[in-house]
């Protein structure tokens, strides 16, 4: 159990350090995150709709 | 005696060079040779049984991509003196950094799968059963991690880099025309036309060229190794030299096959292994041992870039150069990772063919994202200054990073939707 807290407590040690991104967040990085989270949410819409035709399908 | 005296200066000036070569040589060789695992073996393996030569000219296309990539984590793990993983974490914040931590370590893990698969396949060839291979490759896995320095793993490592030009001696063997060869191979075309299926045998070559690992694992490497920014050029050299034997062997695989499987379809290298047997008995073993080798090659690194990984952003010890009680969750995690990998294949039924696939698709979610982070840090003035990417080599870059994302989004594709580009 103690474990378990010391991972949590590392876990959010960890997202503290690391709250604000470093980098200059110019309009291009801007961008290119926000078409990378499009990207990243067309693929899972993607393969979450290869898991229901395959369940559905057998 | 004067032509003596000429030559006595610059051939020790060479040697000299040579010798710091060898000091520096490393990370770059390693990753790139690592990168014909064992499904990079597959790969050539059934290109050559399917198109012959008529596709070398497009695996020599790859020695470029290869290295302008890879180049870029030698600059990046110089410079920060951080892991590709703390650079995204650092960079741009704790959303994206978990997202490819955790991603590259369901990837890294699948793949691991796939060597043991690879490994085990290719000692059943000389009768040795699956449980023996995984316990011996786990034991030689640890003999080469656990000896405390990054400099005696890297030289071992190397050594196994070397076993896996065991191919070019087997492409002789089968005795092929050269003439045909330069002909076929060296002239750039597209054998039978373009249709659905060359294009996804070019994608799974690409796939194949560059994995997410590779970048996580060289940029580790070569903070690990302790590279500064003074040896970026020789980081480069070993880039390009490993980009260059990674092609050579990949090339030598498709002569090969080429030359006596045509026409066959070939599924795994085990395959066409045992085909290789049938027709010469010699280059059926030169093949099931490059396989073995190549999935032990890719397990070492692949088990490695998740470790270092899980080390710079717990805060563990991360280094080759500590001792097992210095850094217990580095190795913990390397190992728990190559145990649970290996007792997988050892699974009876186990679906390792569903899991081949997976990694695939899998791969697909964080390459693209770990390519854009490496670009995107790369422009960072305040962490790269002077060794910040310039226009050519943005626009190069660049160029090679969205043809690779679309191309290996167009493949995750086709293995999702099989029917779709046949």
């Amino acid at each position: 159990m103690s474990a378990f807290s010391n991972l949590l407590a590392k876990i959010r040690a960890i997202n503290a350090r690391y709250h604000e991104p470093r980098i200059e967040m110019s309009g291009a990085v801007r961008l290119s995150l926000l078409v990378l989270r499009v990207y990243l949410l067309a693929l899972v819409a993607l393969m979450i709709y290869k898991f229901v035709l395959i369940v559905t399908q057998g | 005696m004067n032509l003596f005296a000429k030559l006595y200066y610059p051939l020790r000036k060479a040697w000299k060079a040579i010798g710091l070569y060898l000091v520096i040589a490393g990370p770059g060789l390693v990753v790139m040779v690592a990168d014909n695992d064992a499904g990079g073996i597959t790969t050539y393996a059934a290109t050559g049984a399917k198109y012959g030569y008529h596709l070398i000219w497009f695996l020599l296309l790859l020695i470029p991509v290869a290295y302008y990539v890879q180049e870029m984590t030698v600059r990046l793990g110089a410079i920060t003196k951080r892991g590709h993983a703390e650079a995204i974490f650092d960079g741009f914040g704790a959303f994206w950094g978990w997202f490819s931590l955790l991603d590259l370590m369901i990837v890294d893990w699948l793949t691991l799968v796939t060597e043991f698969v690879g490994m085990t396949a290719a000692l059943a060839i000389f009768g040795v059963p699956p449980w023996i291979t995984v316990i011996a490759v786990i034991l030689l896995m640890a003999v080469i991690v656990l000896n405390g320095r990054y400099w005696t793993f890297e030289k071992l490592a190397l050594l196994f880099c070397a076993l896996n030009l065991v191919y070019i001696p087997g492409a002789f063997l089968v005795h092929p025309s050269v003439r045909d060869v330069v002909h076929q191979g060296l002239i750039p075309n597209l054998a039978g036309g373009f249709n659905g299926q060359l294009f996804f045998f070019l994608m799974a070559n690409i796939g194949t060229t560059i994995a997410p690992w590779m970048l996580f694992f060289q940029q580790s490497a070569v903070v690990d190794k302790g590279m500064l920014e003074k040896d970026i050029p020789w980081g480069r050299f070993d880039t390009l030299l490993g980009s260059f034997i990674t092609v050579l062997v990949a090339v030598f695989i498709v002569i090969v096959t080429g030359t006596v499987l045509q026409g066959i379809d070939i599924d795994d290298a085990a395959q066409a292994a045992h085909e290789l047997m049938k027709t010469d008995r010699y280059v059926g073993t030169f093949l099931a041992i490059g396989l073995f080798d190549a999935g032990l090659l890719g397990a070492i690194c692949i088990s490695l870039a998740s470790s270092w990984a899980f080390g710079e952003i717990f805060g563990w010890a991360h280094s080759l150069n500590t001792k097992i009680r210095q850094a217990p969750w580095f190795y913990a995690t390397y190992f728990l990772l190559l145990v649970t990998a290996g007792l997988v294949v050892l699974i009876p039924k186990a679906p390792l063919v569903l899991i081949t696939l997976f990694v695939q698709v899998i791969a697909v979610t964080l390459l693209p994202a770990a390519l854009v982070f490496l670009i995107l840090l790369l422009n960072d003035r305040a962490t790269m200054g002077e060794r910040r990417n310039t226009l050519p080599q943005n626009l190069i870059g660049g160029f090679i990073v969205v043809s690779i994302i679309i191309l290996s989004t167009l493949y995750g594709f086709s293995v999702l939707f099989p029917n779709l580009f046949r």
